[in-house]
């Protein structure tokens, strides 16, 4: 097995952990495990989809986000805001208001990420029309979605488009807008602030491509909490940013559920929230569904506006960001200074693309098939024996998650408390060892806690 | 390696498992996914085969190291003349079904295109049986 390890940003803190079962129950890529009392999250199979943290009853999973004061790393300190940013604060808050505080916290540039959505659709649509024979194209939109195809659908990594998402667009357009203004490269210091922990581990470990076009990225609750503290400590009203820009009404849906999807003509389809993607990618890969020309997949319920840093109810905000779109739409239809983009454009296209994106599977059981049929053997037998009932209390999410863990090594056939009982019936391990086990697996503390017999 | 997964008749719903399955088998044994494709597109057509036309089948896969051998097999109707029912765009579907999308009589030639090996033999009133061969290097 190659020993490559990614950038995850979903950290668990292990003074907090409980040792429950949520997280690893809920894991897509089966990537938890509970060993001592802890979760652990192989890095191998993490999508950093988020779907651990949301279901964490205490808080123990956190989303890792650079020290804000590396900003003041550079002179030039561009914040990318990701569009839903603006739809988690109510109404009464204004646009200018949230640029002015951003720009408070030490910001010299502040700039919304989807500003260069209309350059990568009419990128993309030319990318279909040359690559036909990929159809259905998948979209690089969300890293989560990416990386689940690479571990558990190798075969599709050639849908997916090679073009970059938007953030490394706006990432490059921005510095070389800055450059050309007579910075130097170095000065600069682009921060992503993101609703997620996919977009994290994107910047920091990109997908077929080497270069690092972010420097930092900044939690959007964290944002959220600033902006929100500073205007309601400043009674005088902070000193509102006038706005020259405003973004299109297709740039403010990009992010949300069909965003992407209505752009393009043929048959497109948009699917949020990562068990319905991986139904559609399971039909996909059997050719159940074949004649679709784009998929927008998105892992979460209703996209970017459902990410695990999001603050707001999502309804609410996609809501909001309708509103302000239909808003703009109507009383500012030019869109200011907006074309500037298109100075750069040839530099975009030049740099739009992505190389390989390997597949790395986390399915097969050993780059040997003669070694894997023998573990599916092994696997086969294991399950033979093992209660079926998937209840977890070993540390894996499933028995067949068991069998597989202790055919490679990573787990012993008496973590299963079924089997434990069986073995001290049989005398085979005494009532001690079997406590031992239990222990190994839950950690010391849960079973000191506890004074069954009272008083 | 052998399984051996049952086939229900006129349940669409449940229509494409068992090719489901074997395709989690193969990937587990790290085989190329275009092989992959190529078996559990042919598999999955001759699933929804039995499903369409028969009353009951099985899928017995059989996996050594250098292929993956499937014979699925029916009780149903048969097929009457199999040279016929191979050619591109035969159906005994009838216009209404193929209205609604189904019925296009591409199964068995797409089952042969993603197939190395292809034998079927049928008795009519009996059943069906189709062998799939697929090499695996």
């Amino acid at each position: 097995m190659e020993k490559i390890h990614f950038y995850h940003a979903l950290k668990v803190v292990e003074e907090v952990c409980i040792g429950c079962t949520h997280c690893m129950n809920v894991c897509p890529t089966s990537a938890i495990r509970v060993k001592n009392g802890i979760a652990n999250i192989n890095k191998n199979a993490c999508v950093d989809c988020g779907e651990c943290l949301k279901a964490c009853p205490v808080n123990a999973i956190f989303v890792e986000q650079d020290d804000f004061t590396k900003i003041f790393n550079y002179k030039q300190r561009v914040a990318l805001l990701p569009t839903v940013l603006l739809g988690q604060f109510p109404d009464e808050i204004k646009e200018e208001q949230i640029y002015a505080v951003i720009k408070e916290l030490g910001f010299t540039h502040v700039y919304e990420v989807d500003e260069t959505a209309d350059i990568l659709t009419d990128v993309t649509k030319n990318y279909m029309h040359k690559n036909y024979q990929n159809r259905p194209f998948i979209s690089s939109f969300c890293p989560a979605i990416v990386r689940l195809i690479q571990v558990k659908f190798p075969a599709l990594v050639d849908h997916i488009i090679h073009l970059k998402p938007v953030i490394d667009i706006s990432a490059l357009f921005y510095r070389k807008k800055l450059m050309d203004e007579g910075f130097q490269r170095e000065e600069i210091g682009i921060f992503y602030v993101t609703p997620c922990a996919a977009k994290i581990a994107a910047v920091k470990s990109p997908v077929g491509t080497e270069e690092m076009l972010i420097d930092g990225v900044i939690n959007m609750d964290f944002i959220y909490n600033k902006v929100l503290l500073s205007i309601k400590q400043n009674k005088e009203k902070a000193k509102e940013v006038p706005l020259k820009r405003h973004l299109s009404r297709r740039m403010i849906g990009w992010t949300l559920t069909n965003g992407e999807a209505s752009q393009y003509s043929g048959r497109c389809l948009a699917i949020d929230e990562i068990h319905n993607v991986i139904e559609v990618l399971e039909k996909l890969e059997n050719e159940v569904i074949s004649d679709v020309d784009f998929l927008e997949l998105r892992a979460c319920d209703h996209s970017c506006a459902g990410g695990v840093l999001a603050t707001e109810n999502r309804f609410l905000a996609i809501e909001r960001l309708r509103k302000r779109a239909a808003y703009h739409h109507k009383n500012r239809p030019e869109i200011l200074k907006e074309r500037e983009i298109e100075k750069y454009r040839s530099y975009l296209l030049d740099n739009i693309s992505i190389k390989n994106i390997e597949p790395r599977s986390i399915v097969s059981l050993d780059t040997d098939m003669m070694v894997a049929m023998g573990k599916m053997k092994k696997i086969n037998r294991i399950m033979r024996v093992l209660p079926g009932i998937d209840c977890g209390a070993c540390g894996a999410p499933r028995c067949q998650a068991l069998a597989e863990d202790i055919v490679q090594g990573k787990a012993k056939m008496t973590q299963c408390v079924f089997l434990q009982k069986m073995l001290v019936k049989e005398e085979l391990i005494s009532p001690q060892e079997s406590f031992d086990i239990s222990e190994k697996t839950w950690g010391k503390e849960r079973f000191e806690k506890k004074n069954i017999k009272g008083k | 390696m052998e399984f051996r997964f049952e086939i229900e008749g006129g349940n669409f719903s449940k229509a494409g498992t068992a090719s489901s399955e074997v395709k989690k088998i193969l990937k587990q044994l790290n085989v190329d996914p275009k092989i992959i494709k190529r078996t559990v597109v042919s598999l999955y057509e001759a699933e929804v085969n039995v499903v369409a036309h028969a009353y009951e089948g099985e899928m017995n896969v059989e996996i050594i190291p250098d292929k993956v051998s499937v014979t699925i097999q029916d009780k149903g109707p048969g097929i009457p003349d199999i040279d016929q029912a191979m050619q591109e765009g035969y159906s005994t579907a009838t216009p209404k079904v193929r209205e609604m999308g189904f019925g296009a009589g591409m199964g068995l030639p797409n089952i042969k295109k993603n197939s190395d090996q292809l034998n079927i033999s049928s008795k009519v009133n009996v059943g069906t049986i189709v062998e799939i061969v697929n090499y695996l290097k």
